[in-house]
């Protein structure tokens, strides 16, 4: 608890106490003014921060808020009691001291709430570097601000501390937990040349990293950054509430100020008793209730907690905004390459050879050992073994078409079908989409490798989560042939493909479905940030995957998932339907609980004690409701 | 030009008035107040002397809630 909590505590249980004592002294003390004395010490111990705020607000032309609206209620409830007391009645100054007892419980348990939802967020995402290990001359480790090193420098990363900026290991290697940044818990080993991520905790071995960039274009700060900037744009369940609170207050006000002059004004003039005292007290309570505290604490920590769950499973999400567009998504409309497929190259079959199929690999790796060319990458990558490039020579390149050499003492070619008809070799030609390279071995066909994007495991279940979570079409968009997007298609169980488009025509195409779809519906784009920036900016929330370390994606994007599994796009979704959900109990639950207590106190069927009970029972509700949105593990 | 300054501020109607008292003071072209994460996002007008600017950026918001604070 923090100190001013604590102090708050302490007033309340003090207030408590006395309150309780004053009861006990009204057995015996008959005079009411001394009652009055009495019950105004616990009433000005728990209230008289509420009274002063309230004269602070009046000072300054700020009247309306809850401040006032407890001050005038309360003191409406004593003066009530006061009048009373001198018609030779019974005084009642408990119901005025519980009310500001009991409002000032719910603020506290609110404060408390919040602050600590406010501390689980924070730490879900504690990915703040706070030092930096270098060497001085004396090789001797120095700890440093983390913005102070420069590019280029060679920092030390222990096992257990935070790798602090980006950068490149240069000795050593290690396993990385990069939960905080993806929300994936298996780690990542690291070796020399690796690639390593600012945010992601060192587990096993000490790293040198040679940093690539300063402090604030690291990873660790651009997603602080963007969770940070996440709770200022506003939703318009946000905005409606505090314009809500704008028009509420000044009306609750007014009406309680009828409520209490005009019943007695008609009853005067009908020639009856005016009851005034009993109507004032209706008024009181009737703004006793009216205190909007549950709409209006619930509705932005629903959002932050459910924009805190999602950055802990590794989906950013840039706002509470594009959490209400994300709950409305009916269509998701996909990049192929990198979002739905791998985006690299796979040798994904060898045919018709009569060598076994390790040979066939065996012998083309070596064929293109010194090449790094994409082709030759991925069928050096299917070989898996060290090559031994000392057997290759005479190595030839023919552009366009393929390489020449000789293998073990065997002339080997290898090449694509214009290769084949130069060489004068009877190939045979392949059914399956993807690039195919064929190979000759001493003059006669020794068959062919098929080389293609390989689709992501997840993506066909991606597909059936999103249309569980009540997506009506998806839709995937490629530069690539017909024939490839269709297999792609097929295997995922996409609804709708378009082949062959240029990036222009993709923004075309998402235009196109842009119109077509209904007003309420909204459109999602999915692409892993190369190239499709335009389309991600056009469609009503863009959503970039695998962006760790792709600044482009992170700028143009709504949504920005950390790793490129596309299940996670489902999850978002549901993550954002539950934050939303929330929401709308909230609101529905709590203004119909005010609106129920507004009526039965008007008629004077709920009198103070209901209308305060209710008031914090509804608030601790919202409050605790609203935490839920931060449990997304199971979602 | 835009910085964010952290602030304590106890409920989140009072973050909502400290966001307009700042918004309505002079050289600020823009300021959010996010009550969960306790920061204030001010956008200065071109010129302003951010300083100076959020001295009387702290004293509005005094006046609409005294018990709020700004750290600059």
């Amino acid at each position: 608890m923090k100190k001013n909590q604590k102090k708050m505590l302490i007033r309340i249980i003090a207030a408590t106490v006395l309150t309780i004592a004053c009861i006990i002294c009204e057995r015996f003390i008959s005079a009411w003014y001394v009652m009055l004395l009495l019950y105004m010490i616990p009433y000005l111990i728990a209230g008289y921060d509420v009274l002063r705020k309230a004269g602070h607000g009046i000072r300054n032309r700020q009247v309306f808020d809850e401040n006032f609206l407890m001050s005038i209620a309360t003191l409406g409830a004593i003066f009530v009691g006061i009048s009373n007391a001198l018609k030779g009645g019974d005084g009642d100054y408990l119901e005025a001291v519980a009310v500001m007892l009991l409002y000032q419980t719910g603020e506290l348990f609110q404060s408390i709430a919040v602050g600590r939802s406010r501390k689980n967020i924070s730490s879900l995402m504690d990915i703040r570097p706070d030092y930096a290990n270098i060497e001085d001359e004396n090789k001797n480790l120095k700890r440093v601000d983390p913005d102070e090193v420069e590019i280029g420098s060679i920092i030390i990363v222990n096992p257990g501390e935070k790798i602090p900026l980006d950068g490149i290991v240069r000795e050593g290697s290690s396993s990385l937990n990069t939960a905080a940044l993806t929300g994936e818990s298996v780690p990542m080993d690291v070796s020399k040349g690796s690639q390593v991520l600012s945010g992601c905790i060192n587990l096993s071995g000490v790293l040198k990293i040679e940093t690539t960039s300063d402090f604030e274009e690291s990873t660790a700060s651009k997603i602080l950054e963007l969770v940070e900037n996440a709770a200022s744009r506003k939703s318009t369940s946000e905005n409606f509430i505090s314009k809500f609170a704008k028009y509420y207050t000044p009306i609750v006000c007014f009406s309680a100020l009828a409520l209490a002059v005009l019943p007695p004004l008609f009853l005067l003039l009908a020639g009856r008793d005016p009851v005034i005292f009993t109507w004032i007290y209706r008024a009181c309570t009737f703004l006793v209730i009216s205190c909007p505290c549950a709409v209006v604490i619930s509705i932005p920590l629903s959002f932050f907690a459910g924009l805190g769950g999602a950055s802990s499973s590794g989906i950013l999400i840039k706002g509470s905004n594009f959490l209400e567009t994300l709950s409305k998504v009916r269509y998701v409309v996909f990049d192929k390459t990198g979002t739905l497929t791998h985006g690299t190259f796979e040798v994904t079959a060898v045919h018709h050879t009569p060598l076994a199929a390790e040979e066939l690999l065996r012998i083309t790796a070596h064929l293109e050992g010194h090449s790094s060319h994409p082709i030759a990458m991925s069928i050096k990558k299917a070989y898996k073994k060290e090559l031994n490039l000392d057997i290759v020579k005479d190595i030839r390149e023919i552009s366009g078409k393929g390489i020449c050499g000789t293998v073990d003492g065997r002339s080997v070619a290898a090449g694509n079908a214009a290769l084949m008809q130069v060489l004068g070799i009877d190939y045979k030609d392949c059914h399956h989409t993807g690039t195919i390279i064929h190979v000759a071995m001493d003059g006669s066909y020794a068959g062919h490798i098929v080389i293609s994007d390989t689709i992501k495991q997840s993506s066909k279940e991606a597909i059936a989560e999103l249309r569980k979570a009540g997506i009506k079409r998806t839709v995937m968009l490629t530069g690539d042939s017909e024939k490839v997007a269709r297999s792609v298609a097929e295997a995922v169980g996409i609804d709708e493909f378009h082949a062959g488009l240029l990036p222009d025509e993709k923004v075309s195409r998402v235009e196109e479905l842009l119109r077509l779809k209904g007003t309420k519906e909204k459109l999602a784009f999915a692409g892993d940030g190369i190239n499709d920036a335009p389309v991600l900016s056009i469609s009503d929330i863009g959503i970039a995957m695998g962006a760790l370390g792709s600044d482009a994606a992170i700028e143009a994007a709504d949504v920005v998932l950390m790793d490129d599994d596309p299940k996670k796009i489902a999850k978002a979704i549901r993550i954002a339907k539950k934050c939303l959900r929330i929401v709308h109990e909230n609101l529905i639950f709590s203004i119909s609980i005010k609106v129920l207590c507004l009526i039965l106190g008007a008629f004077g069927i709920a009198n103070m004690w209901i209308a305060i009970l209710a008031d914090v029972g509804v608030m601790i509700l919202a409050v605790l409701n609203a935490i839920r949105a931060l449990f997304v593990k199971e979602v | 030009m835009k910085k964010t300054y952290p602030i304590e501020v106890d409920c989140a109607n009072c973050a909502e008035k400290m966001e307009n008292a700042a918004k309505n003071t002079d050289g600020v072209k823009d300021a959010t107040v996010s009550f969960m994460t306790l920061k204030m996002k001010v956008e200065f007008e071109d010129g302003a002397d951010p300083d100076s600017v959020m001295k009387n950026v702290l004293s509005n918001c005094k006046k609409v809630e005294e018990d709020c604070e700004i750290f600059l």
